[in-house]
């Protein structure tokens, strides 16, 4: 009944150096992608959760960016220990990644054929004839809803949503069993929004491809999400199943926030209530608890120990409240 | 009700490459009341902006009349432009790009006083500003502060306090919220709607998010390709969207909650640009109740339902109330 | 707490800051070792000029005395003499007056009309941008030193028409400079706002436009003059400008150039002269681009 575990990853901690300091990014994050199976990740600005994908896919910024500790266990190996050229073979083939802004995202001046062919040239160059390969690009295109007979139009003759169905091409060219999407659809009318994110369900179920799916829309994590990970300040404050996290009636106080903050179709209270304060500066993290500052319901304790970790089933929640709910550590 | 601006027949075309013209707006006729916030609503390339520019004044229209108070702007000199400024401001989307990276935030709330000569000496100045300021919720330490230096929601927040420093009585919000985290979108929100009650403001809110729309407009009006395709009270367009783009922009929009069908309603292919458009209907090619009605001719709007304004000929026949009022196409 | 007490306490905010305005742009400066060289270079080389008589009299840089020519550097002459036996090392120190002046001033003025040509074209757009960008591709097919020696020739040699040449041949240059600075900060938002507030196209252009586009143009300017002075150098070698007896670094490189092979020097000091000045303020033109960006961490 269970799938495969595909992705585990503990204790990550990835710290940002600059020239004012150190600026701690990910504190001991962990969490866990079965096979098939859409993780949404979720958070604000700063949260930390570029950061996580950047670092499963060894993409780090060398210069100033670290990983300090932690485990990352894909298939067979961590990949925190691997060098970079067995990253580089398991990018774009086993694992993908799509980004925010389909605009750059593109060469402008290669055709779009050209840069999905490209995938397939870097990972299969000795396995596949020319002739397989513009096959498999044809495929693609069909794949993601773009007529084979524009693989020869440059990105500019595209629009936004096009663009975008390109760039799910070249990350899907070798099949990766895991793909990592970073705002994928933030830049999107609404309208297009709903055509890529239905794209990307379709996609997912024919490819039993396992994704990330990396977002601050809560609308979009109840659509394709099986399980969802609220990230705050570098740390993990909530995770579960989808139905946990929607339906059920425990939460991190942010979470609650971040529901009660949403503007909404179905929301009929006239104002919002919005979580007072901002996200803490990376350089001056509070103690204890990252979020006790903006917490209505805070506690001294919250200042001075790391939060409990309270665990039911698959839910997940890093809260002193949580202490006297049954289930626990 | 004292209507505070209004348009007539408004206009605006661009001149693209090839001796063709873009019809960024056309046709458009509202009415805001005192103290009203009129929503308008649509993705890129409906010309919502650029509506919001020439109500405040800062495009010519290339045909049409803007009425503030029942005096026309036509043909009025650089004189009564100034004037009309002070009455009408506006609040911009970037909170990164509205503000001139060079200027303190003082000397930001500070420019329009100055052009108005409102202040008497230069502590007066300081203290409008100051007001200003707390009256945004801006703390006072970042009066010095530049850009930079501040957060998204701080920098709206000198936006707010900019557009309110001439006492205006109508400001234009073109989508104050959208490059906002969800938990500061929803103060600044909470921060326009104090405003306009304390204040007795009037808005035009321009956004493509219809769920923020919802909060914050009395009235709503969608436009799709230049033109204005539905315009009624805001709950009753929830209640029934009549237009088939808005039932497509409604469906399009993903809830935070689970359903169990998750099949929407997709409305298929893409924005197109509105250059030298056919009569009749624009949102044609992508309907699915198109008929060869739609492209005979204008596509007049009707009240199918009172007080609920529509452009489509499916509710041709459903006319009530018996007021037809022509929308150039 | 009572109006007054705000007031006075956020009007000392306000006050406080705007000083230190220019303090922050200096202590950014200050960091930047490549751009304190260049400033130091420069202030020595701004001391020369401006002291040129305290260090050494006029006279000795025209002083002829012809026993003592073509002398390598030695005590008496630290740079040695050339061969009319004028010291050089006082022609160079005087020389220097003559020299920056052209190149500053052609600058200066250069920039200033091609500043305002520039910032009309790059704001209002359409058919004035159109004209003037027109006008001055025209001028600008014409090689620089062509046009330079072509006025020079026809209005006569002289340290002023010299500078008015340069002044001529590069307003265009600045135009374009200027315009392509300014483009992609009209298309702001922030220049919209300010519109909404009330201000005006001229205010719009000074306290908006150009304090933004100023990075690029003053990098440019300071480069521009290292290559001003040199063109005046050119056109002195040449024979064009300033005429001898009068020191110029140029025209002392002109002078020198029979004597090359056997008396280097004679070429080198004035070339180093030459050199050194377009560096310092390169470096310091670099420097203070970056200083004034208050987004330098960026």
């Amino acid at each position: 009944m269970d799938n495969a575990t595909l992705l585990d990853v503990k204790d990550l901690e990835v710290i940002y150096t600059g020239d004012g300091g150190r600026v701690q990014a990910v504190n001991k994050i962990a969490f866990e992608l079965k096979e098939k199976e859409t993780l949404g990740l979720v958070g604000e600005t700063g949260a930390g959760k570029t950061t996580t994908a950047l670092a499963i896919m060894g993409l780090l910024p060398e210069r100033n960016s670290r990983v300090l500790g932690g485990q990352i266990f894909f298939q067979d190996g961590d990949l925190l220990k691997k060098n970079k050229n067995e990253m580089r073979l398991i990018r774009g083939a086993l694992i993908s990644m799509i980004f925010q802004d389909p605009m750059t995202a593109l060469n402008p001046v290669k055709t779009v054929g050209d840069q999905v062919l490209e995938s397939l040239k870097i990972h299969f160059a000795g396995e596949m004839t020319p002739a397989q390969m513009n096959e498999r690009v044809d495929e693609l295109f069909t794949l993601v809803g773009i007529s084979p007979n524009r693989k020869k139009d440059y990105p500019h003759q595209f629009s936004g949503g096009m663009k975008q169905r390109v760039v799910i091409a070249i990350a899907l060219a070798c099949e990766p069993l895991l793909m990592i999407a970073d705002e994928p659809t933030t830049a999107l009318d609404v309208t297009i929004q709903a055509q890529v994110l239905a794209l990307m369900e379709e996609l997912k179920q024919k490819l039993n491809m396992s994704m990330i799916m990396i977002t601050h829309d809560l609308g979009i994590v109840a659509e394709v999400c099986d399980r969802v990970a609220i990230m705050y300040a570098g740390e993990l404050v909530e995770s579960g199943s989808a139905k946990d996290f929607f339906e059920g009636k425990l939460h991190h106080p942010y979470t609650v926030g971040l529901l009660g903050a949403l503007p909404s179709l179905t929301n009929h209270a006239r104002r919002l209530s919005p979580i007072s304060g901002l996200m803490p500066d990376p350089t001056q993290l509070p103690a204890g608890c990252k979020f006790h500052p903006r917490c209505p319901h805070s506690m001294p304790i919250c200042e001075q120990e790391a939060p409990y970790i309270y665990k039911s089933g698959g839910h997940q929640i890093a809260c002193h409240l949580m202490r006297d709910q049954e289930g626990g550590n | 009700m004292e209507k505070i601006i209004e348009t007539k027949g408004l206009n605006k075309y661009f001149k693209v490459s090839g001796g063709r013209w873009l019809h960024a707006v056309d046709g458009i006729d509202l009415s805001i009341p005192l103290g009203h916030t009129l929503g308008v609503v649509g993705e890129s390339g409906c010309g919502k902006s650029t509506l919001g520019r020439l109500i405040a004044s800062l495009l010519e229209p290339t045909a049409g009349e803007i009425l503030f108070k029942g005096q026309s702007m036509l043909g009025q000199g650089s004189k009564s432009q100034k004037e009309y400024r002070r009455n009408v401001q506006m609040i911009f989307q970037d909170p990164y790009s509205s503000l001139d990276p060079r200027m303190s935030t003082f000397e930001l709330i500070a420019e329009p006083l100055r052009r108005y000569k409102v202040h008497q000496s230069k502590a007066d100045l300081v203290n409008i500003v100051v007001d200003l300021m707390r009256t945004v919720g801006l703390d006072l330490r970042f009066i010095n502060s530049y850009p930079h230096e501040m957060d998204g929601g701080r920098r709206q927040r000198i936006g707010v306090a900019r557009a309110l420093a001439l006492n205006p009585e109508f400001v234009v919000c073109d989508e104050p919220v959208s490059a906002l985290d969800v938990s500061i979108q929803a103060q600044i929100l909470n921060l326009l709607m104090d405003l306009q009650e304390e204040r007795n403001l009037s808005y035009m809110f321009i956004t493509h998010d219809l769920s923020v729309v919802k909060h914050i407009s009395n009235e709503i009006m969608v436009m799709y390709l230049g033109q204005c395709v539905e315009r009624t009270e805001t709950q009753k367009l929830f209640a029934e969207p009549l237009h088939p783009y808005t039932q497509g922009l409604l469906a399009a929009i993903p809830l935070p909650e689970l359903r169990e069908n998750k099949k929407r309603v997709l409305l298929r292919g893409e924005v197109t640009d509105p250059i030298d458009p056919q009569p009749g209907c624009r949102f044609y090619k992508r309907c699915e109740h198109a008929r060869p009605q739609c492209i005979a001719g204008p596509v007049a709007m009707t009240e199918a339902r009172p007080g609920h304004f529509v452009a489509c000929v499916l509710y041709q026949n459903d006319d009530s109330g018996g007021r037809n009022e022509e929308s150039h196409a | 707490m009572s109006t007054a007490t705000l007031d006075s306490y956020s009007a000392e905010m306000v006050r406080i800051r705007k000083k230190s305005r220019f303090g922050e742009t200096w202590v950014r400066f200050r960091k930047n070792k490549t751009a304190l060289i260049g400033l130091v270079l420069f202030s020595l080389i701004l001391a020369i000029v401006i002291f040129a008589d305290l260090i050494v009299p006029y006279q000795a840089s025209m002083d002829q005395v012809i026993k003592d020519r073509l002398q390598a550097p030695s005590p008496a002459h630290l740079l040695g003499t050339d061969n009319y036996g004028r010291d050089i090392f006082a022609r160079l120190v005087h020389g220097s007056r003559n020299s920056l002046l052209v190149g500053l001033g052609a600058v200066a003025i250069g920039i200033t009309i091609g500043g305002l040509l520039g910032s009309v074209s790059g704001y209002f757009g359409g058919f004035i941008d159109n004209l003037i960008v027109r006008f001055t591709d025209t001028i600008m097919c014409i090689p620089l030193m062509l046009l330079v020696l072509t006025i020079v020739a026809a209005l006569g040699t002289s340290l002023v028409n010299v500078l008015l040449a340069m002044m001529i041949a590069n307003v265009p240059t600045y135009t374009r400079i200027v315009r392509s600075a300014i483009l992609p900060v009209t298309s702001m938002d922030y220049i919209e706002a300010a519109r909404a507030s009330g201000s005006s196209n001229l205010q719009i252009i000074f306290s908006h436009i150009l304090p933004n586009a100023i990075g690029p143009i003053i990098v440019q300017a300071t480069m521009a003059v290292g290559t001003m002075i040199i063109n005046a150098a050119s056109i002195s070698f040449l024979g064009m400008g300033i005429q001898p007896p009068t020191p110029e670094w140029g025209a002392m490189l002109n002078e020198a150039k029979q004597y090359m092979l056997q008396y280097p020097y004679m070429v080198i000091f004035p070339g180093l002269a030459i050199g050194i000045t377009a560096l310092s303020l390169n470096l310091m033109g670099d420097g203070l681009r970056d200083a004034l960006d208050p987004r330098l961490k960026d």
